[in-house]
């Protein structure tokens, strides 16, 4: 009998022990102004990604479209997936000294695992991690990347 | 009727044969890839035999091809949900061999993050094993609070789950601006939010019948197959290498480690909610006195180790994870052996769930907090 009793105050206690968790969702459910859901594709416009989010390898270019790349070739070395290609050539200067200087620099964003060990590497803060976090696309090819504009030159003043 | 039915329970007349089931390797409550071949008679569980490897990616080859700051982020990728201690322990580990002394700074920056992604791992951890044991809403609550913690992780360092914040002789950034304030706000938040954990779940009636008195680990056993962290401290082994070896700045900080004694499912779960707690406490004493100073000391471009072997333990979310770096002097490793906590753990489940029932194995695993990538590696 004393069994039967256990048993049908388990019954109860299990209930009620329910009713206190739904007690908390129903908490929930009637003040929606608590819930944290961002609605995302809508809210693109206003979304802002933090400073130091790595989205991607980028190298800033200023208004005579010059950038800070001098092509040594570090960040290649820190890649841990070779996801970074340097292809350098060799100019003439005005003095008539040989140079090498940066021709491509080539980024491959699908093998990146964006570890950010590039842009430590750079000297001359050549290369940065963008903000741009939606790279989802139809062909794989456009995931190769060449980092420096066309008819970019290097920035006046950046040592070797 | 009824004496019919119970005499055939009874005795061993509706006996049926034995027979394999595969659980996996693609199965929600197996949490990632892993297969156990299950030997089952009726319900109950007879044998199980963990097959493991079907997501092994070779980080161990991987790294003798890489150079030591690139090892970092691999790291990342084995035990994703404490990728911070990882980094931390190869990181420590090259700071040792190479004998060099980090900022108090760094010290202090990085046992909070430990803490931080500790407390993240084991929300992810409660609200996983709440869904696999049926309370589906628990799932939802905690990745609401865990969003937090990848907040500030973001802020700080850039990354939310693959962090790779921790390089050989510091961290990568020096703190945000706002990463103290953010912090703090995140621990008065979560300390209203846990009692609310409680009231769902560990209360509850249902629950409670599901995990108390199933799958109990001696702590012999615990010692025997090499189980650590939560799961070995619930058995009664005391094996937190945050007391016992302490590194970075623990040394500095009071704090419990938490035991248990039964060893069963339900110790299992409430060790890992009372170490929440104790993550805020060791949080709350180290936040408002980060010491000034650099955040990282100037490494050489190329890092190459002395010859020689070299070992660095920490305690992750889930146990002792171990760096082994055998060194001939070039700057690779000669081999990269990973002691994960994960391994270890999964092992005893053969010797623990023996004589429980199909239900009760998904309860076993759910308190083992298994992360299939850090066991295959």
């Amino acid at each position: 009998m004393k069994s039967f009793f256990n048993y049908i105050a388990e019954i109860f206690s299990g209930i009620w022990t329910l009713l206190t968790g739904m007690k908390i969702t129903a908490k929930y459910f009637f003040t929606p102004w608590r819930n944290v859901t961002q609605q995302y594709p809508e809210n693109r416009d206003t979304l802002v990604m933090y400073d130091r989010f790595r989205g991607e390898v980028i190298m800033p270019h200023n208004e005579n479209n010059e950038h800070k790349c001098t092509g040594c070739g570090l960040c290649e070395n820190a890649c841990p997936n070779g996801s970074i290609e340097i292809i350098s050539k060799s100019i003439m200067t005005e003095e008539g000294k040989k140079k090498r200087i940066i021709d491509q620099h080539i980024y491959h964003l699908g093998m990146c695992t964006f570890c950010n060990l590039c842009v430590r590497a750079c000297p001359s803060d050549a290369i940065k991690m963008g903000q741009k976090f939606e790279h989802a696309h139809w062909d794989r090819s456009t995931f190769t990347k060449v980092l420096n504009q066309p008819g970019s030159k290097i920035m006046e003043g950046i040592k070797e | 009727m009824a004496e019919i039915i119970e005499k055939l329970i009874t005795t061993d007349e509706i006996k049926t044969d034995e027979y394999l089931v595969n659980i996996g390797p693609q199965h929600p409550s197996t949490h990632g890839v892993l297969r156990l071949l299950t030997k089952l008679e009726g319900e109950i569980v007879h044998n199980v035999e963990p097959h493991i490897g079907y997501i092994h990616s070779g980080i161990e080859k991987m790294t003798e091809a890489l150079s030591y700051p690139q090892i970092v982020h691999l790291t990342d990728r084995m035990d994703y949900l404490s990728a911070h201690m990882n980094n931390e322990a190869v990181c420590l580990c090259v700071e040792n061999a190479l004998q060099v002394e980090v900022p108090e700074r760094v010290k202090y920056i990085r046992t909070i993050f430990d803490e931080l992604q500790r407390l993240a791992s084991h929300q992810l951890w409660w609200c996983a094993s709440g869904m696999d044991l049926g309370a589906l809403t628990a799932f939802f609550y905690g990745l609401r609070d865990r969003e937090d913690i990848l907040d500030i992780f973001e802020e700080t360092c850039g990354a939310r789950l693959t962090l790779n914040y921790s390089v050989p002789g510091g961290v990568m950034f020096d703190i945000h601006p706002n990463f103290q304030k953010n912090v703090k706000a995140f621990i008065t938040k979560f300390r209203k939010k846990l009692p609310e954990y409680d009231k769902l779940l560990t209360d509850n009636i249902i629950f409670q019948n599901r995990t108390k008195g199933i799958g109990i680990l001696s702590k012999e056993d615990a010692i025997a197959y090499g189980v650590t962290g939560p799961t070995g401290r619930a058995s009664g082994f005391s094996c937190d290498v945050r007391k016992h070896h302490p590194y970075s700045a623990y040394p500095y900080i009071k704090f419990e480690e938490k035991m248990g004694t039964e060893g069963d499912s339900f110790t299992r779960w409430k060790l890992r909610m009372d170490e929440m707690w104790e993550s805020m406490n060791i949080i709350e004493q180290l936040i408002d006195n980060i010491p000034e100073g650099d955040f990282a000391v100037k490494m050489k471009g190329v890092i190459k180790l002395p010859e020689g072997e070299f070992y660095q333990r920490v305690e992750s979310a889930r146990g002792e994870f171990g760096v082994y770096i055998v060194s001939d002097g070039k700057k690779n490793p000669y081999r990269v052996k990973f002691r994960s906590p994960g391994f270890s753990n999964l092992f005893t489940i053969n010797h623990i769930a023996k004589g429980w029932k199909i239900a009760d194995l998904v309860a076993i695993m759910a308190t083992f907090d298994l992360v299939i990538p850090d066991i295959d590696r």
